[in-house]
């Protein structure tokens, strides 16, 4: 034991505490993680934004009032609350609510792809730099370092902005902005459970590397990482809709709320509160996942 | 101390030198022949053989990049395709609007997180800590870019009170402290500062309710210390790691404006990066990247000292 000084109360309490984890993981670990998010109605309230807004985008075409790309040239910047366009109309007469609605999916889809990807592949190069050591660590983390020198947004900017303009290159942009942080929390998780006792007593019974990683490893590191990059997702959404703002990321005239927001720019002072429109979107998104990922931080438990 | 201030500033060469080599990758990334970004595009061919010899692109890669540093370190950028200048004279003004941008930004972030921090943190779990929490967490979650734009419509279009664009009257870019020139600082100011003051008021809020709870707090407070000589000591102890955060946020503000510069039109580095993706001028892309991504690894650096030499309790040898 690492802690072997402990005195005879603090051992009582560490049983204490192990006898209520164990009668917790006799109900699994996320049966345990679910009771607490649960009486959590903030984090719940999100979630259910999150959820009524993912259903909306997915059966837009069914919800949708409108065509999103037909336009009308006299029916151009309506104001919201005009009959037959609830939230008006944009610069070329389209119906705000359907934009909105086929909005969601680009924006949502270039928010969370990069997260996603940069998850599969920081983790998989966290965990080796972390479980390796040495010189794969020294490696891995050096480069690592490098990316940290960046301010993301710049990087960003840098690389799809050399790329070019496109959905593929500002996805592939976003995802090398994440990949070094979340190789840096799972270098450290991993680190901390290479030398944990279970993971010496798998050693010493024989078990392989690959084996060890998969069983002992990943079991405990994976909740960690990914809460954290539950909290890149806010980031993401915001980087992604920025560099459409910035007409980096979906071309015109294809729904996104970024790129909206940009063409709306004109209309600012015409039709200031349709113009502002999609930012809200981008806003409530983004505070929701930021408000969920904080509950799922604390309901698994997990510093930092 | 003088050895790990060596080491440290000995760490940050390679780092800088990775740092100049992604940048020079990053027209190596753009699609087409990088030799189009020098010369124009009607260029006749022997002129682009000659050219392509004289920059050396016909030499394998290794040899380019080090021929790059080597006019990079002596201060030349390259020339702008579009308007033929030399990359630094553009950027050297942008750069100090950027900067006061930024600078005056994380001021207000700071002084904002702070009080706010403090506040939370002190009374914590009271509807002041939860108000700070709130304003905390919509700085780090609004989209900037969006809440320029609001600001723009409540404050330009609607109440008519500031100007929407630019750094000066007529669409100057030259600075001056005047008043006519600060209206132009407020709202970019305001609208890039929700960032700083989201992270600052979580940092500082964490590390006051950590020291709050510190056995010498509690000390201080049994020998009958005023709750300003408390408060005095608990600011000696988070200053450190909250001025460590500032100066962070100052650098990802200096990368991370150009969203809000082009909303405001405000002339610094975001509006010349963003004028270059949008006419392919690589070597302002290039130049303007490497700059603000040096003066990011500088101020890493000097943040990383400044700690050192502010807070004793961290012993680096």
């Amino acid at each position: 034991m690492s802690n072997s000084a402990t005195t005879p109360s603090a051992a009582e309490a560490e049983l204490a505490v192990q006898a209520r984890q164990a009668a917790e993981s006799s109900t699994g670990y996320w049966a345990g993680v679910w009771k607490r998010v649960r009486r959590d109605p903030l984090t719940i309230f999100c979630a259910s934004v999150l959820l009524l807004m993912l259903l909306a985008i997915v059966f837009a075409s069914l919800i949708a009032p409108h065509d999103p790309y037909q336009g009308s040239m006299i029916r151009r910047l309506r104001p919201v609350g005009t009959p037959n366009h609830i939230l008006g109309t944009d610069e070329l007469g389209r119906d705000m609510l359907t934009r909105l609605l086929y909005g969601g999916r680009l924006s949502w889809f270039m928010g969370i792809t990069p997260v996603a990807l940069a998850f599969a592949i920081g983790t998989v190069l966290g965990v080796l730099a972390g479980y390796a050591g040495g010189k794969t660590n020294m490696a891995i983390m050096r480069v690592t370092d490098v990316f940290y020198a960046f301010p993301s947004v710049l990087l960003a900017v840098a690389i799809s902005g050399a790329l070019g303009a496109g959905i593929i290159n500002a996805i592939l942009a976003l995802t090398l902005v994440f990949i070094p942080p979340i190789i840096r929390v799972a270098e450290t998780v991993t680190t901390g459970v290479r030398n944990l006792d279970f993971v010496d007593a798998a050693r010493a019974s024989g078990a392989n590397a690959f084996t060890i990683v998969r069983v002992h490893v990943l079991g405990n590191v994976l909740g960690p990482i990914f809460v954290y990059a539950t909290s890149l997702i806010s980031v993401s959404m915001i980087l992604a809709s920025g560099l459409s703002f910035l007409g980096l990321g979906t071309k015109p005239p294809e729904p996104e709320w970024g790129l909206m927001l940009n063409t709306l720019r004109t209309a600012i002072y015409v039709q200031p509160w349709i113009a502002v429109l999609p930012g809200v979107c981008i806003f409530v998104t983004s505070i929701c996942f930021n408000l969920v990922s904080d509950g799922l931080r604390q309901a698994m438990d997990v510093k930092g | 101390m003088f050895f790990y201030l060596i080491r440290r500033i000995a760490y940050a060469i390679p780092i800088a030198l990775a740092v100049g080599f992604v940048c020079f990758m990053l027209v190596q990334i753009a699609p087409g022949d990088p030799i189009n970004a020098i010369v124009p595009p009607d260029a006749p061919g022997d002129v682009v053989e000659q050219v392509r010899r004289d920059y050396g692109l016909d030499k394998p890669l290794p040899v380019q990049f080090g021929l790059w540093l080597l006019k990079v370190v002596q201060g030349d950028l390259g020339r702008s395709l579009a308007s033929g200048r030399p990359v630094w004279s553009d950027l050297s003004s942008a750069i100090g609007n950027t900067l006061m941008l930024a600078a005056s930004a994380s001021l207000l972030g700071f002084i904002l997180g702070c009080v706010l921090g403090g506040l939370a943190g002190t009374f914590r779990g009271s509807w002041l800590d939860r108000v700070a929490v709130t304003l905390a967490v919509g700085g780090v979650s609004v989209p900037h870019y969006w809440l320029g734009m609001v600001m723009v419509v409540i404050f330009s279009v609607q109440l008519n009170w500031l100007p929407a664009m630019g750094a000066g009257p007529g669409g100057s870019s030259d600075w001056a402290w005047d008043w006519e020139h600060i209206k132009h600082l407020i709202l970019p100011t305001v609208t890039l500062c929700v960032i700083p003051m989201g992270i600052i008021t979580r940092t500082v809020r964490g590390i006051i309710a950590e020291i709050m709870n510190q056995e010498f707090v509690t000390a201080l407070r049994g020998k009958g210390l005023t709750r300003r000589g408390v408060f005095l000591h608990v600011v000696k102890n988070a200053a450190p790691t909250a001025l460590a955060v500032m100066g962070l946020q100052l650098g990802y503000l200096m990368g991370g404006s150009i969203l809000v510069e082009t909303v405001f039109s405000w002339p610094g580095t975001g509006l010349l990066l963003n004028n270059a993706i949008f006419q392919r001028d690589l070597p302002v892309l290039q130049g303007t990247i490497l700059v603000l991504a040096m003066f990011f690894v500088a101020l890493n650096l000097l943040v990383d000292l400044m700690q050192t030499a502010l807070d004793p309790r961290i012993k680096r040898g």
